[in-house]
Formats: structure tokens, sequence, C-alpha cells
């Protein structure tokens, strides 16, 4: 009988590629998805035609459909396509799971998954939900429950679950503005990160302007345009490519019930990491305490926070004392988004925290690298809740 | 927040399927949601399967629209231009006294004033001649 754990290390992340990110940009999404998807297999050293997998997380929305793929890198023979849309920023590391899968079957062999986002020059971030367009249950929820009632964009739906956070638990705006103050201290330090050269303060964040209570403008992820690819292949194939090989110890998913609406959950802050970290722990044989560093996804300070806490770094709860004193920034305890995250570098719906964990793992992150890293964890967090998590090791 | 005007609103629900039955109840001055008729489970949004039982039996069942003040955010920057004069509004998650918790606004008083567990009630605004949305107001005192 096949094992949950039958998929620990059985397949590497070999090559990575990222275009810049920028606010505008004159070239297309799919010109962006093919750059970066060039840089992640020449990283590998291996020959675009060597692609038979094309894993998009957002299905046409990744930058181009599996044809497009096809016909640019003129790729011979793919076998393998698939999408995640539904799972909205769980996508990517939902997508390495099951490039995972498709590898350890045998159906591919060398897995490409790009994923470009215009959230700048295409359709903002912000109007994502308010004219889904997608067929997407959870976005017509949106439309039909929320949107009447000026509840149209993550922000503010989103800002739901925070405040029940601190209505329940007593978070302040200050642990929340940690958060913030550290993912600008970590852009600071990375060469391709929208917010480098703009560090802020705490008493900075606390005079942004409010977006939608208890978010400021300094809670919310930078819309942002640019693309990021990963090439994964078996553990066997990896040993003779062109980087050392990060393995993928356990990649997972998740979702929340019901899927489609938040307040309609028994527990509001219930979420479909909680229901997936569990098994990505089991999957790779470690547990939270193993890990040297960790990149959640962080569309907003508060969904950070929560999913430290579903991802077991810290109780229910205990989320706003964890991410004080310094503890998640690079010299603390659990350094996060060592790149600046959604919040400080750019908004590339987490493809981007893949990139910086296999940066992280090759002990090629210059200023920001985190002392002898070994074990890494990677959480995506999309639609109303969906959740993802990687377990990745050198 | 202002509560004696119309809100403009641009984008109104999308009245087909169950949600076009769910507003036309609300058009009626009646809230209801789906519960199950094999083992009286609520839900919503609206979909056809208990998710308890997967009994495909189900009736809009009436409620007594009285609730509690669930949780909210305030929304200081109206991302839809449609509420550019209602900012600063508090959007608030009401859980009704038989359980469905649902998006909308508590009339009449200033966002501060807002508490977990505040007791409200159901009443209804006209936004078309189709669509009627269930916001709330402080319950009456009993």
């Amino acid at each position: 009988m096949p094992e949950l754990t039958d998929l620990r290390d059985r397949t590497c992340i070999v090559g990575i590629g990222e275009t810049a990110y920028t606010r505008g940009t004159p070239k297309s999404a799919l010109e962006l998805a093919l750059a970066a998807s060039l840089g992640a297999i020449e990283d590998a050293g291996i020959k675009p035609e060597a692609v038979d997998a094309v894993i998009l997380p957002a299905g046409a929305g990744s930058g181009g459909t599996a044809g497009d793929f096809i016909a640019n890198f003129g790729l011979p023979d793919l076998h393998y396509t698939t999408s995640l849309q539904e799972m909205g920023g769980a996508m990517c590391v939902s997508a390495l799971e099951s490039a995972a899968v498709a590898l350890v079957s045998g159906i591919a062999h060398y897995a490409l998954i790009p994923l470009c986002s215009r959230f700048y020059s295409g359709r903002k971030a912000r109007q994502l939900n308010s004219d889904p367009g997608t067929g997407l249950q959870s976005a017509e929820t949106i439309r039909d429950y929320y949107a009447p009632f000026g509840v149209a964009a993550p922000p503010q739906h989103y800002a739901w679950m925070a405040q029940r956070h601190m209505q329940l638990y007593g978070t302040t705006h200050e642990q929340l503005g940690a958060i913030a103050v550290a993912m600008r201290k970590h852009a600071q330090l990375h060469p391709n990160a929208l917010m480098k050269r703009a560090p802020i303060t705490l008493d900075d964040y606390l005079a942004s302007r409010w977006v939608s209570y208890p978010y400021r403008l300094l809670d919310c992820c930078l819309e942002t345009d640019g693309a990021a690819a990963l090439l994964v292949t078996t553990t066997e194939r990896a040993k003779d490519l062109r980087k050392p090989p990060v393995y993928v110890m356990g990649v997972t998913s998740g979702h929340p019930f019901p899927p489609h609406d938040l307040p309609n959950r028994p527990d509001l802050l219930k979420m479909g990491l909680d229901f997936c970290a569990p098994r990505a722990y089991a999957m790779a044989g470690v547990k939270p305490d193993d890990m040297d560093f960790a990149e959640i996804y962080d569309c907003f300070t508060g969904q950070m926070m929560l999913q430290l806490e579903s991802a077991g770094f810290c109780q229910r709860g205990e989320g706003g004392p964890f991410v004080e004193n310094g503890r998640i920034e690079l010299g603390g305890a659990l350094p996060v988004n060592t790149h600046g995250g959604l919040l400080s570098q750019g908004h590339n719906a987490g493809m981007n925290h893949l990139v910086e964990a296999v940066v992280q793992l090759r002990h090629e992150a210059g200023t920001r690298q985190v002392q002898d890293a070994e074990l890494g964890a990677v959480t995506g967090w999309g639609g109303h809740g969906h959740g993802s998590m990687a377990i990745l090791r050198r | 927040m202002k509560t004696d005007s119309p809100t403009p609103i641009v984008k109104l629900p999308v009245l087909r399927g169950y949600t076009k039955e769910f507003y036309d109840w609300c058009h009626q001055r009646e809230l209801r949601f789906q519960r199950c008729q094999s083992c009286g489970t609520w839900r919503h949004p609206p979909r056809p399967m208990c998710g308890s039982c997967h009994s495909l039996q189900w009736e809009w069942a009436p409620t007594t629209g009285t609730g509690k003040v669930y949780c909210w955010t305030i929304v200081y920057q109206a991302l839809d231009p449609a509420f550019a004069n209602d900012v600063p509004y508090a959007a608030v998650v009401v859980e009704l006294d038989e359980g469905p918790r649902l998006a909308t606004w508590v009339t009449g008083i200033a966002p501060d004033q807002l508490y977990v567990g505040m007791p409200v009630e159901v009443w209804f605004e006209d936004l078309s001649d189709d669509v009627a949305l269930p916001k709330f107001k402080p319950a009456e005192a009993h």
C-alpha cells in the first residue's frame, strides 16, 4: 500500500528562475513567464526539450497555457499538465505537490512550474474579487454575499480574521507591526526587492493610514509585476545536474470548511494549513522546531501570524507574542521571509517564497543567509484560506 | 456611517439559482437560509447537498432575524467607488440565533460602538426593484 511518506525525498527542486519584480512592465505575462522558466531550466542545466510536465499554478493565469509553453520552448512531448487555480495563493506550493506526484509516479521526468503575476500592470490585486469572472464559487460568494456590503477585496474580508484574533487573544497593533517591520528589514538585504530602499520603523507602521481596520496600508502586500519558475525532477536525476539539489521532504495541501465562505466556518481561524501542516511534518519526519527558517505566505500581516500558529510554530492565540522582539527576523529563533515576502519583496503569489527557500538551502543568500540552514518550511494561503506546505532540505 | 439614504451600489448580487431565491425572500422581508430536511443542519451560502448527512432535501427555513455581532472590519478605503461616500463603514459578520452567519452592516450606531456579542435584529434596505439587502440594527430591549 502506498503511504504518505513515500513522497519524502523522492523529488528535488533543481532549478530556479526569477525576473525583476517591478511596478509596471512593458512585457506580457507570457514573456515574463518564459524568461523566468528559461532561467530555471538553465539553472538546472538541462535542455528545454527535456521538460515533459508543466504545472500551471493559476491555469492560463500563470502567464500562459500548456500550449504556450509547448509552442515557445518547442517541447516535443509534454506528458502532463494541471492547474491549481482554485487554491489561490496556496497554488504554488500545491503545484510542487502535483509535480512530485507526477514525477514519482513515473508519468513525467522534468516538471516546470512557471508563474507570472501582473498585479500592478494587469488587474490589480485589490480588484481581484470584485469582478470575479473566474467561475469559482468563492468569488461568487464575494460577488453575491459580500460585495453588496462593501466587502470585495482581500484586505477587507481577511481583516475579519485579524479582528477576531485580536478579540479572542488580545493581539495588538504593535504585534502586527512587528511583522511589517521585519519583512521590510529583510527586503533591505535583497537586490530584487521592491522595498529595498524603503526601511520602516514601528512608528511608521502605526502612522500609516487605515485600509480596513485592523489593517493599515503597511499590513498589506505589494501589487507587483514579475515572474518566477521552478524546475523539479526525481532525486536520481537531480544528482547529475548543475546545482546541488534541494530535497522535497514533505509537501501537502489542505482546505477549510466550508471552503467558499469565511463567516460560516465553525471556527473562523481554522484554515487549510491547520489540516495539511501535520501531514507535511509526518511526510517529512520532522517537527516545527527543526526548521532553520520559514517562508510564510504574507498577503497581510495577520494572515502570516495565523499561519505561524497553524504551521505549529506556536500555539493558537500565541502568534502575536511570537512575532515580537525580533524572533522572526534574521538572527532570531525563526527567521521568516528572509527575502522580505509579499509585504516587502513583491507579490508573486508565493512563488518567490519557494525561490527564496531554495536560495537559502543552497547557501547562496549572501548577506541575508541563515547560517548553516539545512531545513526550511514554505506555506501557501489562498482563496478563503486554502493552505499548502512544503518542507525542504539541502 | 450613513444610514438614512440608499447606498449607491454599483454591483448587485447576480440573481440566479439559489442566490435569486435567497434575495427573493429578502425582498419579501424574510431572512431565510437553507436547512437540511433530513438532519436539520443550516447552511450558507446556498448549495445543493447537506455536508453533514448528504441529503439533497432542504428548505428555505425562516429565522427570527435576531442575532449577535461576531466580528467586523472598518473600511476606510473604499476599494469599490460605490462606497466612497460611506467610509468609514463597518462590514460586520452577524451570527443569527439559529446559527448561520452572514456579512452585513449594523446601522444606527458608530463603528466604534460595536462589540462582540452585541444583540442585533434584521431590517431590509431596498436597493432596486428586485434586491433588498438584509442589514441589522441594535436589537430593541425586550
